[in-house]
């Protein structure tokens, strides 16, 4: 099909000797004298094999201009190794031999292909000279890869293909664009694939006032960033009406976006919230209902988290059918440990404490270092590895929001705990002797009621909700021995900030502090938001020393 | 005048703080002849990581006694006086940074080298003065003790006692450490400050300075004994003690119970900034590291250890606890944690007084039985 010059033949053949070589590369010089002679006269029939040819020479003449000019015409060449040259340039796979002005690619193996045939070549990659990237041939490139997969007959690569031709805005993807929309029978590829036209249209100083502002119709109706930082650029150029339109639609899409952003910030403070909730809402039983300090809260939750954790590895190695619905066992297993935990702790240390709160906190800061020690002993101090079960991962869209299933389905667990929790308070008999014993120990004791038992049991409930909480934030952080002191002080603060006694409190307080950490984060940063709620969280226990919702009447001072 | 004031002095040292103060002033004395006089190969010969091993474990006696200041005699349990502790060390930290001078990696004459890679023009206004000694001595002191007066004058004027107290002290210290970790704070992030060259001219390595360094630490000691020791003997000391048994009690009785506090509170955030000031020299780095509230809860076990309210066993805790930590994490690393937390454990379970009231315990029980048993075979005649 085409008489350009093919050295690689010539290279291909071992040396046979002097002679011989000399011979072919006299002959192969001819040839692509006589080629380019050929060509000048038959210009026009031999286009795309000159397209051809001119991107293998962009490509091997080892400058940036040039091989970012190939790559531009890389799409539309017709080149039929188009896409292996792409994927190889991409993953820095692709040699050159200038002066034998060939061009190779490597296959994932290592294996290389003539890039002009698509045949096996027998060269060494360690011979030639890889073609260099820059960021401005990386954009080419991208743009090449975007147009070259927009046919591809996988449709999730079209549409990232779409995608990124929008982003690049790179006009001479028009006629592949159109191409492609012609053919193109999915619904949502076909609406990105017309934004990406719209893009490129709106930006083209070319195209008629009223297709410009067609295509600024279109892109304000895609509603995103990306379409405001197209519409910012065709306004900082553009005049008269066209200028009106893209300034009209950008702010519109900015003033939506920003309402999305506050929808966003209280989604993930929500996320946060639920997972303070979750690590304070058995703080509020330890400490709120029952006036102790405990420290190890935060050991107990790295407890649940290495129940999570045992008894995945139990799944993965004897029953990988119940790995994915390992954590309806966790659950159960890390309330029962960590509530066994307590009470051996409420039975053996604290409850010779009680009412000496301060040398509960010390005495609980000290099971805590000795837990934290022993999980370090039989576990190792690295972090472990708690998969996500199918159920939690991936996400879906509501409007422009995106939103995970893991944390949703966290924000329910801890909402699902907390309801729970309140149910065991107001309507068990057993959550009925626990409040009489927190409203008034002696007349409870007077009643017949078994304060001891009720005491051991309360810290119990308490630590067991802790280690499903551990459950949970075994699924968003790490678990490691340290996990607990990175909640125990958040858990103080939502439990103090709440009002102590008071579990709707804690779930008001949690929640409070996660969006506003969430709506402070872009503002200050996550480290500065942080410390900002932590004064501001001191200040308002000057206000309000007994929290946000305080017990009144003479429980307070007992 | 003299006569009048010597017997004052006296008056303060009972028969425990006179064995206290003698013991340091003997390890005053001894340290720099053993570390100093005798010969390097001599079994005597104390080497200069040992003095300075030493130098620590008395900086953090002095902080174990300012703390027991606050909670053995007023009744407000710290968990933040690590912080104040750091901020004596940041402050004279700052100081020996300035010394570096033109010494550090990029030679700036001015700027530490965190804030040459930082790319930081010109010294922030916070470092300001720094290259004086006064000055930073001044601040060691007014740092700490001006956190501890707003703090102090926000939570004793509305009332925050207890465990709240104790939760947002440790908040306090929390939100320091974050502080400090950022870059931008201008106290060298992470990495905190180190390095250091010189201090007053001497070599912060050599050891003569590190002698120096020790005998300065344990002047501090006495003299924060002392001091602690006089406030808590005078009129106001036992107005302190009425607000720790019977807060309520001794407001109805008319006394201003914040101002109280407050005082004692910002005198012992002072005696703590010193002793960071002491500490940072002699181990050679402060970073945020200092601020976590894990070091102030261990702080108050020293003080625990030792018996609260005893002053000189909040020292003696701070020492025994120390040496413990040294000993098992260099014998037995994998258990230091555990004796830790069985120490915490045991003291608040079994020695609720520490050592120096299990001592006095030990003590009066010997005296009943003597005089019982004095007794006891009369009765039985």
């Amino acid at each position: 099909m085409t008489s350009i010059p093919r050295p690689a033949r010539a290279c291909a053949i071992p040396l046979a000797g002097q002679a011989a070589k000399r011979l072919i590369e006299t002959l192969s010089f001819a040839a692509a004298a006589l080629s380019l002679v050929m060509l000048a006269l038959f210009a026009t029939p031999q286009a795309r094999a000159q397209g051809e040819s001119s991107v293998i020479i962009g490509l091997i003449s080892d400058k940036f201009p040039d091989t970012e000019r190939a790559l531009n015409e890389l799409p539309a060449s017709g080149l039929p190794t188009a896409p292996q040259i792409v994927e190889a340039l991409a993953a820095n796979r692709l040699y050159f031999n200038g002066p034998a002005r060939k061009l190779y690619f490597a296959d994932e193996a290592g294996k290389m292909f003539d890039a002009a045939t698509g045949e096996p070549a027998d060269v060494m990659a360690s011979a030639l000279k890889k073609v260099r990237i820059n960021n401005a041939v990386r954009r080419s490139l991208d743009a090449a890869r975007g147009a070259l997969t927009l046919m591809s007959p996988d449709p999730d690569k079209r549409k990232a293909a779409a995608d990124s031709v929008f982003k690049s805005r790179d006009a001479t993807a028009l006629p592949l664009l159109e191409a492609a929309l012609a053919k193109e029978t999915l619904a949502s590829t076909r609406k990105i694939l017309e934004e990406a036209r719209a893009a490129i249209i709106a930006g083209d100083s070319g195209a008629s006032d009223v297709q410009r502002l067609e295509a600024i119709e279109i892109l304000k109706s895609r509603g995103d960033q990306d379409a405001v930082s197209v519409l910012t650029t065709i306004a900082s150029w553009s005049e008269g009406r066209v200028k009106a339109a893209a300034d009209s639609a950008s702010s519109v899409i900015q003033a939506k976006l920003a309402l999305w952003r506050n929808v966003q910030n209280i989604w993930y403070g929500l996320s946060l919230g639920s997972v303070l909730l979750l690590a304070a809402i058995g703080l509020a039983i330890t400490f709120g209902v029952m006036g102790i300090i405990n420290m190890a809260h935060g050991e107990m939750v790295m407890l649940g988290a290495y129940t999570t954790f045992a008894v995945q590895e139990w799944a993965r190695t004897s029953h990988p059918g119940l790995l994915n619905y390992s954590l309806f066992i966790a659950i159960p297993l890390a309330f029962l440990v960590t509530a066994a935990v307590g009470i051996l702790i409420e039975r053996v240390v604290i409850r010779f404490l009680y009412g000496r709160p301060l040398e509960t906190l010390l005495a609980t800061f000290g099971i805590s270092l000795i837990l934290q020690q022993a999980v370090r002993t039989i576990f190792g101090a690295n972090n472990r590895e708690v998969s996500a079960p199918s159920f939690m991962a991936g996400s879906f869209d509501f409007g422009s929001l995106q939103i995970g299933y893991g944390r949703m389905w966290i924000i329910v667990f801890a909402l699902a705990v907390f309801f729970a929790l309140q149910f065991v308070l107001r309507a068990t008999s057993f959550g009925l002797r626990m409040r009489a014993v927190t409203q008034n120990r002696r007349m409870a004791s007077s009643m017949g009621i078994d304060t001891n038992r009720i005491d051991a049991l309360a810290f119990g409930l308490g630590s067991g909700i802790a280690g499903m909480a551990g459950v949970a934030l075994s699924q968003i952080d790490n678990v490691s021995p340290n996990l607990g002191q990175s909640y125990i002080i958040d858990s103080f603060m939502v439990v103090v900030f709440g009002g102590v006694g008071n579990l709707w409190g804690t779930l008001l307080g949690a929640l409070t502090l996660g969006v506003a950490n969430k709506f402070l984060e872009p503002i200050a940063g996550a480290v500065l938001g942080k410390i900002l709620l932590l004064v501001f969280i001191i200040l308002f226990i000057q206000k309000r020393p007994r929290g946000l919702f305080a017990l009144k009447g003479r429980a307070v001072e007992a | 005048m003299m006569e009048t004031r010597k017997p004052l002095l006296l008056s303060l040292i009972d028969t425990r703080g006179g064995i206290f103060l003698g013991l340091v002033a003997a390890a005053t004395l001894l340290v720099p002849v053993l570390a100093l006089m005798v010969p390097a190969n001599s079994a005597f010969a104390l080497p200069p990581y040992l003095v300075a091993l030493f130098g620590k474990y008395v900086c953090y006696a002095l902080l174990s006694i300012a703390l027991d200041l606050v909670w053995g005699y007023c009744g407000i349990l710290s968990l933040g006086h690590g912080a104040f502790f750091a901020l004596g060390g940041y402050a004279m930290g700052m100081y020996l940074m300035r010394q570096i001078g033109t010494r550090g990696v990029y030679a700036h004459p001015e700027l530490p080298d965190f804030m040459v890679f930082l790319n930081m023009k010109e010294l922030p206004i916070t470092w300001w003065g720094f290259q004086s000694f006064p000055y930073a001595m001044l601040m060691v002191l007014l740092i700490p003790g001006l956190l501890a007066f707003v703090f102090g004058f926000l939570a004793f004027r509305s009332r925050v006692t207890g465990v709240y107290l104790s939760i947002i002290t440790q908040a306090m210290t929390y939100a320091l450490l974050l502080a400090f970790f950022r870059n931008d704070m201008g106290f060298g992030g992470n990495n905190g400050l180190t390095d250091f060259k010189d201090i007053l001219g001497f070599n912060v390595q050599a050891k003569e300075t590190r002698v120096a360094l020790f005998v300065a630490s344990t002047l501090a000691l006495g003299a924060g004994y002392l001091i602690a020791r006089a406030v808590t003997q005078s009129k106001f000391g036992k107005v302190v003690i009425a607000i720790r048994d019977a807060e309520s009690r001794t407001r109805f009785l008319g006394y201003r119970v914040e101002t109280y506090k407050l005082c004692v509170f910002v005198l012992s955030a002072m005696m703590a900034g010193v002793a960071g000031a002491l500490y940072v020299p002699q181990v050679g780095i402060i970073n945020p590291g200092e601020f976590a509230p894990a070091n102030s809860i261990e702080a108050v076990i020293w003080v625990a250890v030792g018996g609260r309210g005893t002053l000189v066993g909040a020292a003696l805790g701070a020492i025994i606890v120390n040496w413990g930590k040294t000993f098992f994490t260099g014998a037995l690393p994998e258990y230091w944690l555990f004796a830790l937390g069985a120490l915490f454990v045991i003291v608040t379970l079994f020695l609720p007084k520490g050592v120096i009231g299990a001592l006095d315990q030990f003590k009066a029980r010997r005296q009943a039985a003597k005089n019982s048993g004095a007794a006891a075979p009369t009765a039985a005649e």
